[in-house]
């Protein structure tokens, strides 16, 4: 990225650029600092009872120390919860991701027909809302309706690939539309030249075109993994369909039941955290891995 | 065509020579667009037919009951099905508006302005991102319960305005069409800051803002965990939240089904609408250039 300090573009202003990023800095201040703030509060507080715990004055609340993390994370419905995640989030990113590789692939294929109807299409449901996908597909699974006749779709064995499926088919068009558009961007002569070289179609896929993608590739599976860490909607839309589907499914189905509908919110903070500092250690973590295999050399 | 929405300036603008069919790459983006439209396809078809026919006609046979169906579902509940139809368009159109502006102004001062801690409060609002979305949602839900703000239009509004990966989508497009030396010749001739970024800055950035606009739009409209958590009262209910509702009330009744798929089907229209008129603004390589400088 250009330096503003070296090029024609930068200049002193004094508060002008202050007052520019006000708003943001002001929507910042309330609606991230502080909610993040508050929930690292909440997670070191709990309520003490004392007596019988009625009365005006029965509940207070005291500090905690790390107490809440230890329970959330010595919790095993949450860690349950984490092995039916990474199961699903393993099979969403390979299927989607790779789908969505394929296809832009495919796009930018030399010979290919019907590019912008099938483009358009395979975009199509990322304008669908995931609780009306998960609806959509939910009526696909239930075997009184099922045009695919009567398999458990919905069974405890088949609900992952079930709820799977529903991600894979909101999130390809999307991923595909990155990959895509970042290959529209290669000047073709570098195709051509492959050619003159005797490189067939597939060979330009994997030799060029795929590194040329990497970084993209990169973006788009941090981008998937703080999704998938966070999944919510989907299993929350399916549940009322089935009954393979705890109100503990996911982390963060957790949460909600622990902060809205026990009433717990200091366990609820603590663990929101833990969810959080594991998304950040994935994301990071990932970006580390292949930044090292990727450009080990740079 | 999406990548070609703009000049680029590069070679692959020229119609290429007709090459034979391949069957390989059109046959693979074939069997994707059946496996997207499948489902859409499905529900369009479903929302036609009557109760009886739900479950006796065959899968993709059209039905009789649609006028029935939809005349069912705006009576349900004095028609609250229109009111969150009304109240998606009020999120996510004012959401929209709202961060759209912000993230323009900002996204200029962060790319034209050298300043003391420019690095910094970029830093600061980009690494939003990574912040999950339940971190911020239920102490939100506590922190507007306290302003007495919760269960209200406001409550999920106002947090979905700032959008840091709009903000740096718009740095990135102000840093691409706006000239220095177009910004330092106004200077030159007298203009105000405020003036030049109105005058000169904002008709460049258009095409940009529209892109993020679309963005933020859909994801307002698509967003269920926000106004799931904040709102009590279903007459504030976006539409994400009043199907689920819909869904959790009907799943065990069967005769609710025709008005859970109406409503489904429904809920596509607007957005799948909005889609194919505005595709060629989706131009996802606003951040494609990012990632390769």
């Amino acid at each position: 990225m250009r330096s503003p300090e070296k090029g024609a573009r930068a200049h002193r202003a004094g508060a002008v650029p202050y007052l520019f990023l006000a708003p943001a800095m002001a929507l910042f201040a309330l609606f991230m600092a502080l909610p993040i703030g508050y929930t690292i509060y909440l997670s070191l507080r709990r309520t003490k009872v004392s007596g019988l715990g009625l009365g005006k004055g029965a509940r207070t609340e005291v500090f905690a120390g790390l107490a809440n993390y230890a329970a959330a994370v010595g919790d095993g419905e949450l860690w349950a919860g984490w092995l039916r995640v990474l199961g699903y989030g393993a099979l969403v990113l390979v299927l989607m991701l790779g789908l969505a590789l394929v296809f832009a692939l495919m796009l930018d294929a030399a010979h290919v027909r019907l590019a912008r109807l099938t483009r358009i299409s395979i975009f199509l449901p990322y304008a669908v809302p995931g609780v009306a996908a998960t609806l959509m597909w939910g009526f696909l699974y239930l075997p009184s309706l099922s045009p695919f006749g009567e398999h458990p779709f919905l069974s405890a064995g088949l609900v992952t690939f079930s709820m799977a499926n529903v991600a894979v088919w909101g999130g390809t068009g999307f991923n595909m539309l990155v990959l895509y558009t970042n290959l529209r961007a290669v000047p073709r002569e570098y195709y051509e030249a492959a050619r003159i070289d005797g490189a067939s179609e597939l060979d330009i896929a994997l030799r060029i075109k795929i590194p040329i993608l990497v970084p993209s590739i990169i973006l788009t599976t941090v981008f998937s993994v703080i999704a998938t860490v966070q999944v919510f909607t989907e299993p929350t839309t399916l549940r009322p369909l089935t009954n393979t589907i705890s109100s503990t499914w996911s982390p963060l189905m957790k949460v909600y039941r622990d902060a809205f509908v026990t009433g717990d919110l200091y366990s609820a903070a603590a663990t929101s955290m833990v969810i959080a500092g594991i998304s950040l250690v994935l994301s990071f973590g990932f970006l580390r891995i292949v930044k090292n295999r990727a450009f080990g050399e740079g | 065509m999406t990548a070609t929405a703009l000049p680029r300036g590069r070679g692959h603008a020229r119609p290429a020579p007709r090459r034979p069919l391949g069957v390989v790459p059109t046959g693979v983006l074939v069997l994707g667009a059946i496996y997207t439209l499948f489902p859409v396809s499905w529900v369009v078809v479903a929302a036609t037919k009557s109760k009886a026919e739900l479950f006796s006609t065959s899968t993709f046979a059209p039905g009789t009951g649609l006028l029935s169906n939809l005349g069912d579902l705006f009576a349900y509940r004095d028609g609250v099905f229109w009111l969150w139809l009304l109240n998606t368009l009020l999120y996510a159109g004012g959401g929209a508006v709202l961060s759209t502006a912000v993230s323009t102004v900002s996204g200029y001062a962060l790319a034209t302005y050298d300043f003391p801690g420019r690095n910094l409060i970029f830093n600061l609002l980009i690494g939003g991102i990574l912040v999950p979305s339940v971190v911020l949602a239920i102490p939100q839900y506590l922190l507007f319960s306290k302003a007495g703000l919760a269960d209200t239009y406001w409550s999920v509004l106002l947090p979905q305005i700032l959008h840091p990966y709009s903000i740096y989508l718009a740095r990135i497009y102000a840093r691409a069409a706006i000239p220095g030396s177009l910004l330092e010749a106004g200077r030159l001739d007298g203009a105000g800051e405020w003036r030049l970024f109105r005058q000169v800055a904002l008709p460049m950035m258009t095409p940009g803002m529209v892109t993020i606009f679309l963005f933020q739009f859909v994801a307002i409209w698509n967003n269920f965990l926000l106004p799931f958590i904040m709102l009590g009262d279903d007459h504030r209910f976006p539409l994400t939240v009043g199907l689920y509702t819909l869904l959790a009330a009907g799943a065990n009744q069967p005769s609710l089904y025709n008005l859970i798929l109406t409503g489904t089907m429904l809920s596509l229209v607007p957005l799948i609408a909005l889609f194919l008129t505005m595709q060629r603004y989706w131009r996802t390589d606003l951040s494609g250039g990012a990632v390769k400088s």
